[in-house]
């Protein structure tokens, strides 16, 4: 499973969001193969009988009573926003995205 | 008083033998002239420093005792969330982020009386182990301006090496706090998973990530995690137990203890510090423990099953930073195009290196053999560490595979994860663990030993770095960076 193709490398930068230059997209298939090798050792490890573990201390999920608690002001909240107009977060447009993502 | 201890600092600002102001100056004026050279800090709040000393003055003016930190500086890993200071995570995507609130760990500190200094360079997202990737600026060891300090939390252990803070606070996700600790000679310890509440700390992998304290000296770590433990329901994987009691720890000795040594961490390791392993080990036999052979058998799994879980965490954690809510924003057209030029901008190598072992690990058709097979090695590896805590009380070992190592000498992305080969184990299974000076290698650099502890027990993990800190001789050496300046 090193062996990634520059196709694969493509597809994962496009899942995780991430624009890759040329250089990149060829560093990143080489370091990931490079990296990819050592973790195919966990195959050796049998696991048939063991419970995948998801957290380091044991605990059950704490729900707190639903009211309402204080939060950041609208304003507050805004203010490191690139870009913000009445209020609200202005984003691009979200339509044309679904058609190209 | 800048190398006085944490403790005395604090007496000296309640008993007005110094003003807190004038101890900030003190710091304020070092960083000033050194910092420079050194590229500890990567912001400096001068004013809100003043302001904060100046209230801890008031207050001891006032006949009120402003806390057990009571006018002590401190520097924060630039992961802090700090309200009205910038926080940049190390990286270029948050760039001129000013955070609208402090992090609990912060507010605790501000609650103790604690002076905030400013915000300490890291590794960009804390990915790294030795500080090359902040986008900002290299941070150089106090100890050897050619080598690296340690990552992630290097500007947090070269900025208490050098005097340039009395303690600090790191956070330590495979060995970022424990691992530069050991190549500036400080003190570092990672609590238990939860002990210290995460709410407003920017997170890496969340299931591995732990605040924790740098410091010059093992009484100065039990003092500060005094302050910052406890439960905070605002972090739900917050431990409930209270927070522990850890000040008459690092002098309680080791008499009756067991001190497990791994037989599988021998390895490929540098002759001098496996001489400090073992010099620390006679040091502990000679205080009353009892020194005996462990086996960790799944050890050599920790570093695959650590590379396939923080990478996959940190992928989900890091699709926040999207260029709408807040750091910076790039690209035109719709939302998707945005996303991409943004986080392609604003990430550096090793992040984006990450982001996509991360999605690969987690993709449809991989999961099984990638994530689920590494939380299943996971939860062999915590069995280990039970297995052993039936027979030792502490477990014993390098903290690093070498000395500090020069800057820009890593050549693989591999290569560099290697450096926490020792330390990664430890947070997969949520253990407590501190670094602590044990020795000098030939060259004079700081040689530090790991100590494990069990879950929630700091305090053993404290008396036993306190007996081999009091022993070993090299608690009082500094860079000669830092000056001979003692006063």
């Amino acid at each position: 499973m090193s062996g990634l193709t520059r196709a694969e490398v493509e597809e994962l930068a496009v899942l995780a969001r991430l624009e890759l230059t040329e250089d990149e997209l060829a560093r990143m298939q080489v370091d990931l193969a490079a990296i990819l090798v050592h973790m195919e050792a966990l195959a050796e490890v049998d696991t048939s009988a063991v419970a995948p573990m998801t957290h380091a201390v044991p605990m059950d999920l704490r729900l707190r009573k639903d009211e309402p608690q204080p939060s950041l002001p609208v304003e507050v909240a805004l203010r490191a926003a690139p870009d913000a107009k009445d209020g609200h977060f202005r984003v691009p447009n979200i339509i044309k995205t679904q058609e190209g993502a | 008083m800048i190398w006085s201890s944490v403790a005395d600092q604090a007496h000296a600002v309640r008993t007005k033998a110094i003003s807190a102001v004038e101890l900030t100056r003190a710091y304020l004026e070092r960083i000033a002239a050194k910092d420079g050279e050194l590229g500890a800090y990567l912001a400096v709040d001068e004013a809100g420093a003043i302001a904060a000393a100046t209230r801890v003055d008031e207050c001891v003016a006032r006949g009120e005792d402003p806390g057990p930190l009571a006018g002590v500086p401190v520097g924060l890993k630039d992961v802090f969330v700090t309200e009205g200071l910038a926080t940049t995570a190390g990286s270029r995507i948050l760039e001129g982020w000013i955070p609208p609130y402090d992090g609990t760990a912060v507010a605790q500190l501000r609650a103790a009386g604690a002076v905030i200094l400013g915000k300490l360079n890291c590794d960009e997202f804390a990915m790294g182990s030795s500080n090359e990737n902040s986008a900002y600026k290299l941070c150089r060891n106090p100890w050897d301006l050619t080598r690296t300090p340690g990552g992630s939390s290097g500007g947090s252990a070269a900025a208490v090496a050098a005097g340039l803070c009395s303690f600090s606070l790191g956070t330590d996700t495979g060995g970022s706090i424990r691992q530069p600790a050991a190549m500036c000679g400080v003190v570092g310890i990672k609590p238990t998973y939860g002990r210290v509440s995460r709410w407003g700390v920017v997170a890496y992998a969340s299931s591995l990530d732990q605040v924790g304290p740098l410091t010059r000296s093992v009484a100065d770590a039990a003092l500060v995690l005094e302050a910052i433990c406890g439960h905070d329901p605002r972090d739900a994987t917050s431990v409930v137990e209270p927070a522990p009691l850890l000040a008459s720890a690092p002098t309680a000795g080791v008499d009756g203890l067991t001190i497990g040594i791994p037989v599988e961490y021998g390895g490929d390791i540098d002759p001098e510090i496996a001489a400090a392993v073992q010099r620390a080990a006679a040091i502990l036999r000679e205080a009353g423990a009892n020194v005996v052979e462990i086996s960790l058998p799944h050890t050599k799994y920790a570093l695959p099953a650590y590379y396939v879980i923080a990478p996959a965490e940190a992928s989900s954690n890091l699709a926040r930073y999207d260029g709408i809510r807040y750091g910076i924003r790039r690209g035109e057209g719709g939302l998707a195009e945005v996303y991409r030029a943004t986080r392609g901008a604003g990430f550096g190598a090793e992040v984006k290196r990450r982001i996509m072992l991360g999605t690969y690990a987690l993709r449809a058709g991989y999961y099984d053999a990638y994530y689920k097979k590494a939380q299943q090695v996971r939860a062999l590896i915590k069995h280990d560490f039970e297995q052993a805590y039936a027979t030792c009380d502490a477990i014993l070992s390098p903290t690093t595979p070498t000395p500090a190592f020069a800057l820009g000498a890593t050549t693989t992305p591999y290569e560099m994860y290697l450096a926490d080969v020792f330390t990664l184990a430890c947070n997969l299974a949520g253990l407590p663990g501190a670094s602590v000076p044990a020795a000098s290698s030939s060259t004079g650099l700081p040689i530090g030993v790991q100590i494990l502890g069990r879950p929630l027990d700091e305090a053993t993990v404290l008396r036993v770095a306190g007996a081999i800190e009091r022993a070993a001789g090299v608690m009082d050496l500094h860079p000669p960076f830092a000056g001979a300046d003692r006063s």
